[in-house]
């Protein structure tokens, strides 16, 4: 007994720190949130260069082996597809049987793969969940369909068990030149590969159909390829049939050929560049913010630089680039960083501003495309199945029409495409020396996890304290309150009184159930025919705010006392708020960590603030008006469907905008599997709800 | 001066020495059959070159060397390998096989079917199995030594297949055993000369005369495939047989490319011309003589029945060639290829079930070469001829299902050749026509596979187990001590056109100790084999005395060899939980 008083009278170092946190959760919120937004901020300055981890990569350390004579055979694939595109009747199945013939000619092991186009459809419990061959060939249409061609070279004295693969889409209907340069680059690599003899690993050549979009040729055959489903009825894959004009009469089997793991896949694509030079962009996001090994970026960066002189670029917003604040933010950035060198030269944190400025144009894009969870490319496809892969973007600065120019650019981009795939050749083990967790600032500057982190850390700090803080300030406040009601209350009322936060986390509860509501919604909207997307979005927040309102009839109203108590009972129900929101920023860290990121950008500042309007009006002080004006601007921003038309505003102009985006934005989100769908429904619109809740609280 | 007298005399003695072994080795090459009769050794090599359709060229050595039973010469040898004698002895060995591989055997385009591929074509890395003639309970120790003995002589880590999860006793499937078989493989043993030297040490004449001389390293390691093997055979000496005692089959198989397609990049898409090629063009080197100690020294040019089909086809088509006919000239110089060197012998394969066409094999003895004559045998094609190679009743494919770090599948799957239809495919059995194929499959331990999930469609249809298995034996694997092994005898009816089998497995997770160097390589499910035992993998020849003697022909026709076709092996990626030792977590 004496012990235990001991220790109750000196407290123990972690307690009193926690209870000094609690006594001062404002102070603390205010400086842990400042905090993480600078950092944010910060984090263009604190980015590292990118550097090659896994050493069997060699990149470079061969010299290219495709020669001109590789690019002239190409040009003739590329002439022969060109002159198809004049008579566009029937070209689909001659330019297969073209690219299948040029295939075979080089001694590759070719076979079609014939997929059905999958519509974008909503499947409410199809997130996370892993590719199924059953459940997307039901809904399929039948009369549709495309065919993929695929080339396997098997390597000389591999053992077949790992492959590269390399994509390029090709829509032999409306296919332009664009397309067939792209095919002409796959063409000469995968020309000069039946011939050498370092092949370590398989080369698997698909030449995609896009006529139904990029990704869905590429996630098809993918599909089959893993998860064949061997007992499908009528499946597309059984029957050969003669491909051929009267050169090529060789049967190509239907059925799948298989090599083995992918080691990494390359998306070829080429643009019409308006730029002053020849430019590669880089697409890495894949869905849900998965991106591939930083080290397959980084071969291709210093191959792409170093090797072929192209400039390497990854996406921007480009609205930032011009923004004044961030300039200014750049310039603050940049004399703090010389002042920082004057005091220790060893420190190198200055960067220019315009470095600062690109950097952080980046890293917006890199972020806001990791939070989307929507892939950038078809590469989107492999990371599904644990393979890295990346599409890269090829624009020229003249016209293709010169043959020169051409010949020189089907040199460069071959021989680029040729040093990655000899050094992903190299690779003894998968990727897994470098970051998988990562964002760019640029091309060749990354800012790793172990620094981001941080920036989000600092964030949702807060969150727990104050919601402690609140709860230990209604305890506070109990004892008096039972002592205004002890003349009332009985023994069964003070044990109601201690179990009082039950109510509000019964509220909490019940809003996060109509979040649920709220996002299983737009799959029996989407069922209506014939609406347009403007309809479909007011029908959904009628529903919405119905669900709501009967929701709260059915289950809050018997207690009733949600607005009855009077005192503390919206300290509780915040604190409550905060609880879960902190639980749900905390899950979707882990699943998509930008998608926390920017939803605690968004939603930490509301939960913190979030206080009676009741009350701050009968404050009448400045500190309360100030708090009043915060919370109503908060409250209408982070409001997701504002969010997203603010949002729309700042980059496009607020003139072209419709109620009817949102859905739009929202209906891709879902087609996609994004967990950032789920996100907003049942983390971010119920902790809004909730605040709203708060602020209009009768007190 | 005693010193120096005594240093004269030492000369003196060699110089005697150096004289009496310049005569014996006069009187050794002037008749080989001094060493013949002494001891009834014997030694023979021979050298088989086949085109294949896809531009290739296989060489296929093999080297044959005969002791009889050791008790009745004492424990020397004239020819034989002493090391090859003293393992069959010590470790009582019935039967061996043990095979280095570099490079897949495709079947699709070398075929699948002859005896040729059916006893060549070996999974990647190495594959050893042996039949030991000792008591059950021996074989295991047994077992273990040899692979140590192995593993010094062949300078290959042969000895980790010691360990019992490594190495498995098949009984229905593999072959015909009464529990002393025991097999094992390496499937990510790398091959080099470092092997090879030891191999070629066996031979009485090395690599420096006969046909080993070809064995140029640079040229046949730079091949598409590259399969060393050596089986040994041994009988107790109660039989008179002539191959009482001790066999040793030493094989060399690789496919080479002919440089001349390589340099000459012939991009020309429209000519399916072959590459013309000859011995010293793809060995870089020539025939000096035969091995003076061998019985017989030959070299074979195979053209196989499509091939042959395809040049009839052609003749039939060109009405002005028909004087050159297939009979009269042998076809060694048509219109189609002209072989520069005029064979000793032509033998066509008779009596031939399966096709129209009929496989033509030219014999060049190369008794008569020596250093200032070498043989150099060149095939140089005239016009384009496509053709393809005899395929295996089915093509068996096995590959990984699913992703993740948890879970997958093992899938096999068959499906018919384009050859097949025209085969007779089938056993009749009670009024069913039904296909046998047996499938061998070992899945090392730390793959969990669940038996009890295996699935069966035939022609895309879930087909319960009992319609399709006719046996199957399964001994799961024991964590750490066996591996898995699942032997299916299948009954397949006849005319179907796809069959599939899935079994599901978890990843097993492991003690950080138990990953290999390079962990994230992952782990390899060594190759599986199907075979179809109700197919004979024979030619038949016209009875001839030659044939008799020769080992590689004398294979093809007398064997009946079951045809084995192995699935090459898979590679499953585990999640390293070590991996937070790297930067990147």
């Amino acid at each position: 007994m004496a012990e235990t008083e001991v220790s109750k009278k000196r407290k123990r170092p972690i307690v009193r720190l926690a209870v000094l946190l609690l006594s001062h959760s404002v102070l603390v919120s205010v400086i842990c949130c400042t905090a993480g937004v600078f950092g944010l901020l910060l984090l263009p300055v604190l980015a590292k260069n990118t550097y090659i981890s896994e050493n069997a990569l060699m990149p470079g350390s061969a010299s290219s082996m495709l020669s001109n004579q590789e690019v002239s055979e190409a040009n003739k694939l590329i002439k022969e597809l060109n002159n198809l595109h004049s008579n566009p009747l029937g070209a689909t199945t001659e330019s297969h049987g073209i690219i299948a013939k040029y295939m075979s000619n080089l001694g590759a092991q070719v076979n079609n793969h014939k997929f059905h186009p999958q519509l974008n459809q909503f499947h409410p419990l199809h997130f996370f969940s892993g590719p199924d061959s059953g459940v997307m060939q039901e809904n399929s249409t039948r009369s549709l369909y495309g065919i993929n061609t695929v080339g396997i070279i098997r390597a000389p004295r591999g053992d077949g068990k790992e492959a590269i693969v390399l994509v390029t889409p090709y829509n032999a209907v409306k296919g332009g030149v664009r397309e067939t340069l792209s095919l002409g680059i796959a063409y000469s690599v995968f020309s000069l590969l039946t011939r050498v003899t370092w092949l370590a690993k398989d080369i698997i050549w698909l030449v995609a159909d896009s006529q139904y979009g990029e990704y869905a040729p590429v996630a098809a055959w993918l599909r089959d390829y893993h998860t064949p489903a061997f007992s499908n009825l009528d499946s597309l894959n059984t029957e050969t049939c003669h491909v051929g004009n009267n050169n090529f009469e060789s049967k190509i089997s239907y059925g799948i050929r298989r090599s083995g793991t992918m080691a990494a896949a390359l998306v070829l694509g080429v643009a019409y560049g308006n730029e002053n030079e020849d430019t590669l962009g880089i697409y890495a996001e894949a869905s849900n913010g998965q991106m591939p090994n930083l080290d397959l970026i980084n071969i291709v960066h210093y191959l792409a630089v170093h090797r072929q002189g192209l400039r390497v670029k990854v996406e921007q917003f480009h609205w930032l680039l011009n923004s004044k604040w961030v300039k200014s933010l750049g310039e603050v950035f940049e004399s703090l960083g010389k002042m920082v060198k004057t005091l220790n030269p060893d420190w190198k944190l200055g960067i220019s501003a315009a470095d600062y400025v690109e950097g952080a144009a980046t890293l917006a894009s890199s972020l806001y495309h990791q939070a989307l969870g929507v892939p950038t490319g078809p590469h989107g496809a492999f990371r599904d199945y644990q393979v890295d892969a990346i599409t890269l973007e090829f624009s020229l600065r003249i016209s293709f029409d010169r043959l020169d120019r051409r010949n020189d650019f089907l040199l460069h981009g071959g021989r680029l495409i040729e040093g990655v795939i000899r050094s992903v050749n190299n690779l003894l083990e998968k990727f897994h020396q470098s970051f998988f967790l990562y964002l760019l600032t640029s091309p060749s500057k990354f800012v790793s996890v172990g620094v981001y982190m941080i920036a989000f850390a600092l964030l949702v700090a807060p969150l727990p304290v104050v919601a402690a803080s609140l709860y230990a300030k209604t305890l506070d406040l109990n004892p008096t309150s039972e002592k205004d009601k002890s003349a009332t209350s009985n023994e069964l009322g003070s044990v109601l009184q201690s179990w009082k936060w039950l109510n509000s986390v019964k509220t909490v509860f019940v809003v996060h159930f109509w979040g649920a509501t709220v996002s299983l919604l737009p799959y029996f909207i989407s069922q209506i025919p014939d609406s347009d997307p403007t309809t479909n979005f007011s029908v959904w927040i009628l529903l919405s705010i119905l669900s709501l309102e009967i929701l709260r009839w059915i289950l809050v109203s018997p207690s009733s006392h949600i607005y009855g108590l009077p005192q503390g009972e919206w300290a509780i129900l915040k604190s409550a708020t905060i609880s879960s929101f902190f639980i749900g920023l905390g899950l979707m860290s882990v699943i998509n960590f930008a998608t926390a990121e920017i939803g605690a950008l968004l939603m930490v500042p509301m939960a913190l603030m979030a206080h009676p309007l009741k009350l701050d009006v009968r404050g009448q002080s400045l500190r309360s008006i100030l708090r009043m004006i915060c919370n109503l601007v908060l409250g209408v921003i982070s409001f997701p469907p504002a969010t997203f038309f603010v949002f729309k505003g700042v980059i496009e102009g607020f003139s072209g905008i419709k109620a009817g985006d949102f859905w739009n934005w929202v209906e891709s989100l879902w087609a996609w599997n994004s967990a950032t769908y789920l996100y907003i429904g049942m983390v971010h619109l119920p902790c809004w709800v909730l605040c709203v809740q708060i602020l209009l609280h009768p007190c | 001066m005693a010193i120096l007298l005594s240093r004269r005399s030492n000369l003196l003695a060699v110089v005697v020495l150096l004289l009496c072994q310049l005569f014996l080795y006069a009187t050794v090459s002037s008749s080989g059959s001094v060493l013949k009769q002494g001891g009834g050794e014997e030694f023979s090599e021979e050298l088989l070159l086949k085109p294949f359709p896809d531009r290739k060229v296989l060489a296929h050595f093999h080297f044959q060397s005969r002791a009889p039973h050791s008790s009745s010469h004492g424990r020397h040898h004239h020819l034989f390998p002493k090391a090859i004698a003293q393992l069959v002895k010590k470790f009582r060995v019935k039967e061996m096989e043990l095979s280095f591989t570099q490079g897949r055997w495709r079947y699709e385009q070398w075929g699948g079917f002859d005896p040729l591929s059916s006893n060549n074509a070996k999974p990647p890395g190495v594959e050893l199995w042996a039949v030991f003639d000792v008591p059950q309970s021996l074989v295991d120790v047994y077992w273990r030594n040899l692979t140590h003995t192995l593993s010094g002589l062949f300078c290959a880590s042969i000895n980790f297949l010691e360990s019992s999860t490594t190495y498995s006793a098949p009984e229905l499937t593999f072959k015909p055993s009464f529990g002393n078989l025991r097999y094992g493989t390496l499937p990510r043993e790398a091959v080099c000369t470092e092997n090879l030297t030891p191999w070629l040490k066996l031979l009485p004449c090395r690599d420096k005369a006969g046909l080993s001389a070809l064995m140029d390293r640079p040229s046949i390691y730079r091949g598409f495939y590259h399969s060393q093997r050596l089986r040994l055979t041994s009988s107790e000496s109660g039989s008179d047989e002539v191959d009482s005692g001790i066999g040793l089959d030493q094989t060399l198989t690789v496919v080479l490319q002919p440089s001349s397609w390589r340099t000459g990049k012939t991009y020309s898409v429209e000519t399916n011309i072959q590459p013309s090629w000859s011995i010293s063009s793809i060995f870089g080197r020539n025939i000096p003589g035969k091995c003076v100690i061998a019985k017989s020294s030959n070299v074979y040019l195979q053209l196989d029945n499509g091939l042959v089909g395809e040049l009839k086809n052609l003749e039939r088509e060109n009405a002005k060639y028909v004087a050159n006919t297939f009979e009269s000239e042998g076809f060694q110089s048509n219109h189609a290829f002209k072989i520069s060197v005029t064979p000793d012998k032509v033998f066509e394969e008779v009596d031939n079930l399966h096709g129209k066409s009929t496989s033509v094999i030219y014999g060049f003895s190369v008794e008569k070469y020596s250093d200032s004559q070498p043989f150099d045998l060149g095939l140089t094609w005239k016009i384009p001829v496509v053709w393809s190679c005899q395929q295996a009743p089915l093509h068996a494919s096995r590959f990984l299902m699913g992703s993740g770090n948890e879970r997958g599948a093992i899938a096999i799957s068959l499906e018919p050749t384009e050859s097949s239809e025209g085969l007779p495919t089938s056993h009749i059995i009670d009024g069913r026509c039904e296909l046998r194929v047996d499938i061998f499959q070992v899945v090392p331990w730390y793959i969990k596979v669940y038996f009890h999930t295996l699935q069966v469609f035939v022609d895309k249809q879930p087909r319960a187990m009992a319609d399709v298995v006719d046996k199957i034996r399964v001994s799961p694997s024991k964590d750490k001590v066996s591996p898995g092994v699942m032997e299916m005898i299948l009954k397949l009816p006849c005319g179907s056109k796809s069959a599939a089998f899935s079994l599901e497995f978890d990843k097993g997770f492991l003690h950080i100790d138990e990953y290999p160097p390079d962990a994230n390589q992952g782990f390899d499910i060594p190759s599986a084999l199907i075979s179809f035992p109700s197919f004979n993998a024979r030619m038949n020849f016209s009875e001839d005395e030659f044939l008799n003697n020769s080992p590689i022909l004398s294979k093809f026709q007398h064997a009946l060899q079951r045809h084995h076709h192995y699935m090459h092996s898979i590679c499953i990626v585990f999640w390293i939980i070590a991996q937070c030792a790297s930067e990147a977590c």
